[in-house]
């Protein structure tokens, strides 16, 4: 056998051209999606208006104004005001903080439990397998958002009840997504090549099972938020999810509806805010599953 | 297929066992009685409502005699309402929300599978975009805030349609049915658009042309049947979502539905009505899911002949 | 005069990307009565030349530039869509590659196969179905009666592609377009579906348009044949000038890519590598059926430094038989001795370090390689997982495995997505070799690849088997390549060898029937 001289293979990677990976491929489609672009960028200044509420948000969150009373929109107080003259465009900043927190904490409930329990049930098979995926099916079978309104009713209203509420829901469909994953994954060639090379289970998962599964487990990460989203704005709107002094967009809405007649502008800018927000992790989700050419289990 | 039916509702079986248990105990765990909040009844009278209501057995007695309870088909008294039992509000209710929920389903098949076919039809068209970005909006605009719009447009500023009730006054059943469908809809619309860009894509559909069929008849002969199974399997869950939906529409509506009941008993902590309708409910989304299941499977010839025949 | 008449047909596909011509200025004819065949690989533009015949290629992106098709003094590619709808189907019909996914699997072979009935000749359905029970009879499907209100799903795929002759044949077409009809098929059913259209073609005097990436196929059957590279005839002529004298450089290749002679086997081989005795593998649907017995009862030996070959059609167990000895598939009973070393008692720890002395290369390269790894990792994980070299001298033993398997260093950063499917299997033999195993089995390694470059991964397989010393399982359903390729070979059927020997015996002197009856359904016996 020849040796090869140590100049000869510092060579080696210094004349190889660089190779294209399917995350860059990706991530080109995905910028040429002028809808997901728009989500994406949009998402990404109310993340960060939110993370900067207190400190950009025109008045603060208790100033009450009783003389001014509601209203409409002005130069003092852009999206107007309500009917204690508090500031909607204030508000709205602070329900947003609780809108997305939840979208986001609820969904990382949920990814959690989720792709830890259908990477078991899929990597594992067999009997365990039919066990857990049986658990899933009967949980899938419950209707939640009765159980939601029950749990609500019977230990109050709790933000953190909440998110393990509305996690423990969303769960179900992540589970399954990354169970029929790995599942199929697992009967790639690419993975049985790796059991015949000798690699532990545990670096085959690590190694060619997550960075597979990686791009649909974003894909619905990105969709479960808005759906989470749309959950909690639901049980506000009841009166069953946040709670005064907190707010959201939800319980905003549903105050708005109470008064759209005298006062449009309390209905039309939480709402705005809230589908505008919708919209974006939807077009940034569709766009992220045709970049990562992801086949739709789901609609 | 017998098989399959009855074995799906063998499954079911534990699934609304579980509902009934959970529930139960769930509402029992709540902290404080029913009777707490009315401070103004007397002890004795308080323990003879207990006792009338069954509240001062152990509770696994209480739970096998709701159990019992159950199995005949009662579902106790209600807590709020004194001389009415959950039986006559859940069917009082009971006709309006599945009128209103008809009529939303309708809408949602309707508009969501022309939409969803004409855009599968030419993808990437303006056949297709304009439909679906008009989906996009029906999944974004949550029905408690289209109705209000939706009221305040049709109602308030035009005033073209009552705003309220059901039944009363004619078109009043207009507005909340929209409301309602919109969202399933637009989700008919994609599912039905996915299905059909899937089907349309397959070898047979290239046979059916090369056979020279006129291209709606490829579309109606060939592809309809396999693109819209999706949207068959959908409707199960669609129906336990309306449900839910109605919780909404009856609110803003103020519709004497199941929807508003339960809400109403929500906030009243009707324990038993509450309980009920969880359980009624729950019964009804479960042989719904059931029967979408079926229903999907038998319209596909291979699952069908597997489970008709068990051979094959 | 010519029952078709192509002249320079141009097709090309617009694409975000710009415009790619699949078809550049390509004329063929086919005469009344006889058989043309276009050859061709992938991407050659010989499928989409004869979709865009019939308006089937899809718009956009396909896009006919230009040519003239003359078929009964029209010319197809100027006729309007509705115009064409009449034409398809009734004196144009097609058949196609897939019969597993061609048929509709939501209506019954009936009804599907009286539509054609149904749109052009007005038929009643009660004539229509007496005349689609006479076809069904006629391509040999032995009760056409029950077999009308069945739905395929219940069918094999022979019998899947007989229905879809009988539906191509229904309305008396003066041509038939047949695209690629017996490369999804086992060779056996490939001998009866070609010897069926052959025997049709004649009794009904029709013109057939056949497709087909294999010269071999064609040779029993063709009056004349057309061979296509990069969207270009490149030669035609009758199948005795392509055999004989072929003239242009791509058909000498093409010719010469046939897998032909047996390996010079003389030499004796060593002692024995790998002793199979008994093996089962049983796979259990569910607990109330009855077992699938994909490998049942088998016992053989492999000599070290052999190829042995393992030859068998789908369902034959072969590529199970392959995976049990590779332990990827679960062993129900019996023993499989390496070295005199029993691999079914391993585990753990003991069976990591032994995976190194064996190894397996993949039916589909796409398949076979994790997408998201650089070859260099690829190459990389075997030599670090068991310790064949330190970190420091890592990038020397890639570059010298990427000089073995014939692949260009610098491609070394590069993911298997932008390779072709032989660079991929080129990937995945270093992979394989990357361990210095002394036993690879080999399961189907080129028959998802073009003719052309089948030939050269086996070349490249026999030269690396020699350097190495390498003993090799060979799994192939192509009888050709293991008679090239093996010393030894196993025919399997039915979870069971039904025969065993040397190449030479086994093929000259077959003893089971099975075998007799795989020998004889070999395409292009006669020709090569």
């Amino acid at each position: 056998m020849t040796t090869l001289q140590s100049s000869e293979s510092a060579d080696l990677l210094e004349n190889a051209e660089m190779g294209a990976s399917l995350w860059r491929d990706a991530w080109q489609r995905l910028r040429k999606n002028k809808m997901a672009v728009g989500g994406g960028i949009t998402l990404l200044l109310f993340i960060v208006i939110a993370l900067l509420t207190p400190w950009l948000a025109p008045y603060s969150y208790e100033a009450q104004n009783l003389d001014l009373g509601a209203s409409p929109p002005s130069a003092a107080h852009w999206l107007g005001t309500d009917v204690f003259g508090r500031d909607v465009l204030t508000q709205v900043m602070y329900g947003g903080r609780v809108s997305l927190a939840v979208g986001f904490i609820a969904t990382a409930v949920a990814l959690l439990i989720g792709v830890t329990w259908g990477a078991i049930a899929g990597y594992v098979g067999g009997r365990v397998d039919a066990v857990m995926m049986r658990i899933v099916d009967i949980l899938y079978a419950l209707p939640f958002m009765i159980f939601i309104v029950l749990l609500m009713v019977v230990f109050g209203r709790n933000v953190l009840l909440l998110f393990l509420a509305i996690g423990a829901v969303e769960w179900l469909t992540m589970a399954r997504i990354m169970r029929s994953q790995v599942q199929s994954l697992r009967q790639q060639e690419f993975v049985e090549a790796a059991i015949s090379l000798g690699l532990s289970p545990a670096a085959i998962i690590r190694r060619h099972v997550i960075p597979n599964a990686l791009g649909p487990i974003i894909v619905y990460t990105t969709l479960t938020i808005p759906s989470v989203m749309l959950l909690e704005a639901f049980l506000s709107f009841l009166g069953l999810g946040i709670q005064p002094p907190q707010t959201s967009w939800g319980l905003l809405i549903s105050y708005g509806a109470e008064t759209m007649e005298e006062y449009p502008w309390l209905l039309i800018f939480p709402g705005l805010a809230l589908t505008t927000t919708l919209f974006s992790l939807n077009f940034l989700g569709d766009g992220l599953r045709d970049a990562l050419d992801v086949r739709g289990s789901k609609d | 297929m017998l098989r399959f039916i009855i074995s799906r509702l063998l499954q079911a079986i534990p699934v609304i066992f579980i509902v009934i248990t959970a529930t139960f105990f769930l509402v029992r765990a709540a902290p404080g009685g029913p009777f707490d909040a009315e401070k103004v009844v007397l002890p004795e009278v308080k323990r003879a409502l207990e006792a009338q209501y069954k509240l001062d057995l152990p509770l696994y007695e209480q739970y096998f005699a709701y159990l019992t309870d159950l199995a005949q088909g009662e579902l106790g008294p209600s807590f709020k309402y004194p001389g009415r039992s959950v039986n006559e509000i859940l069917f009082s209710g009971l006709p309006v929300t599945a009128e209103l929920g008809f009529y939303a389903l309708l809408i949602a098949l309707i508009i969501g599978v022309t939409a969803g076919v004409l855009a599968s039809l030419k993808p990437n068209t303006r056949q297709d975009y304009i439909p679906m970005s008009l989906a996009m909006i029906g999944i974004c605009m949550p029905s408690f805030l289209l109705g209000p719009l939706l009221v305040l447009v049709f109602g308030i500023y035009l005033e073209w349609l009552p705003i309220s009730g059901w039944g009363s006054i004619p078109g009043d059943k207009i507005l909340p049915s929209i409301t309602l469908g919109a969202a399933y809809a637009a989700y008919v619309a994609r599912l039905s658009r996915a299905g059909m860009l899937e089907i349309l894509s397959q070898d047979y559909i290239r046979t059916a042309r090369a056979k020279g069929l006129p291209e709606w008849q490829v579309v109606s002969k060939h592809a309809l049947r396999g693109g819209l199974i999706p949207v068959i399997a959908f409707l199960g869950p669609a129906f336990a979502g309306l449900l839910a939906g109605s919780f909404v529409v009856e609110t803003i509506f103020q519709i004497p539905g199941l929807g508003r009941f339960y809400v109403q008993a929500a906030f009243n902590r009707d324990y038993t009505m509450i309980l009920g309708t969880t359980v009624f409910l729950s019964t009804l989304i479960v042989l719904f899911n059931l029967i979408s299941d079926v229903a999907a499977a038998w319209l596909n010839p291979r699952l069908r002949s597997q489970l008709s025949g068990g051979g094959k | 005069m010519s029952l078709l008449n192509v002249e320079n047909l141009e097709v090309s596909f617009v694409t975000r990307n710009g415009t790619s011509k699949a078809v550049k200025g390509v004329s063929f004819t086919v005469e009344p009565k006889q058989i043309t065949a276009i050859i061709g690989e992938s991407g050659s533009g010989k499928s989409v030349s004869c979709y865009a015949l019939l308006g089937l290629i899809p718009s956009p992106p396909g896009r006919i530039d230009g040519g003239v098709a003359s078929f009964e003094g029209q010319n197809l590619l100027a006729l309007s869509e509705v115009e064409l709808r009449k034409i398809r189907g009734s004196d144009i019909a097609m058949i196609f590659q897939d019969p597993m996914t061609c048929l509709n699997p939501y209506l019954t072979i009936g009804e599907q196969l009286i539509e054609p009935l149904l749109i052009h000749r007005n038929l009643s359905r009660a004539d229509a179905k007496t005349r689609a029970i006479e076809l069904l009879n006629e391509v040999g499907i032995r009760s056409p009666d029950s077999t009308f209100d069945s739905f395929p799903h219940e069918f094999s795929g022979g019998m899947r592609q007989r229905v879809m002759i009988a539906m191509a044949l229904i309305n008396e077409p003066k041509l038939l377009i047949a695209d690629e009809p017996t490369t999804a098929l086992d060779v056996t059913i490939q001998a009866q579906i070609l010897r069926l259209i052959a025997d049709l073609q004649k009794h009904r005097d029709i013109g057939v348009l056949f497709i087909s990436h294999d010269l071999a196929v064609v040779s029993d059957i063709a009056d004349q044949i057309v061979v296509m590279e990069q969207g270009e005839v490149v030669e035609s002529g009758a199948p005795d000038a392509i055999f004989n004298h072929a003239q242009h450089p791509y058909t000498q290749k093409l010719l010469a890519a046939i897998p032909s002679g047996e390996r010079d086997s003389g030499e004796a081989k060593g002692d024995t590598l790998i002793n199979v005795r008994n093996l089962r593998t049983w796979f259990q649907a569910s607990s109330d059926s009855e077992p699938v017995k994909a490998v049942d009862d088998v016992s053989f030996d492999i000599h070290r430094g052999e190829i042995l070959g393992l030859v068998g059609e789908s369902g034959s167990g072969k590529s199970t038989l392959g995976r049990s000895i590779m332990r990827l598939a679960p062993i129900t009973s019996g023993e499989v001795t390496f070295d005199e070393m029993n691999l079914t008692a391993l585990a753990g720890r003991h069976l990591k370090n032994f995976r190194s002395r064996m190894q397996m290369i993949f039916q589909d390269p796409f398949a076979s390689l994790n997408p998201r790894m650089t070859v260099y990792d690829t190459l990389a994980e075997p030599l670090l997982l068991h310790n064949i070299c330190q970190r420091a001298n890592l990038d020397q033993h890639i570059a010298k495995l990427m000089d073995d398997v014939g692949l260009a260093r610098n491609f070394i950063r590069k993911y298997p997505h932008e390779f072709s499917g032989g660079q991929r299997q080129r990937i995945a033999i270093g992979r394989a070799l990357a361990t210095r195993p002394e036993f690879i089995v080999a399961d189907e390694p080129v028959s998802a690849l073009d003719v052309t470059i089948q030939a050269q991964i086996l070349d490249l397989l026999m030269a690396l088997g020699r350097e190495h010393n390498l003993t090799m399982l060979f799994v192939s359903h192509d009888m050709a390549v293991i008679r090239h390729i093996a010393d030894r070979v196993l025919v399997m059927y039915q979870g069971k060898v039904v025969e065993a020997g040397p190449v030479t015996q086994v093929f000259n002197q077959p003893q089971a029937p099975y075998t007799q009856s795989l020998l004889a359904s070999i395409p292009g016996a006669a020709m090569l």
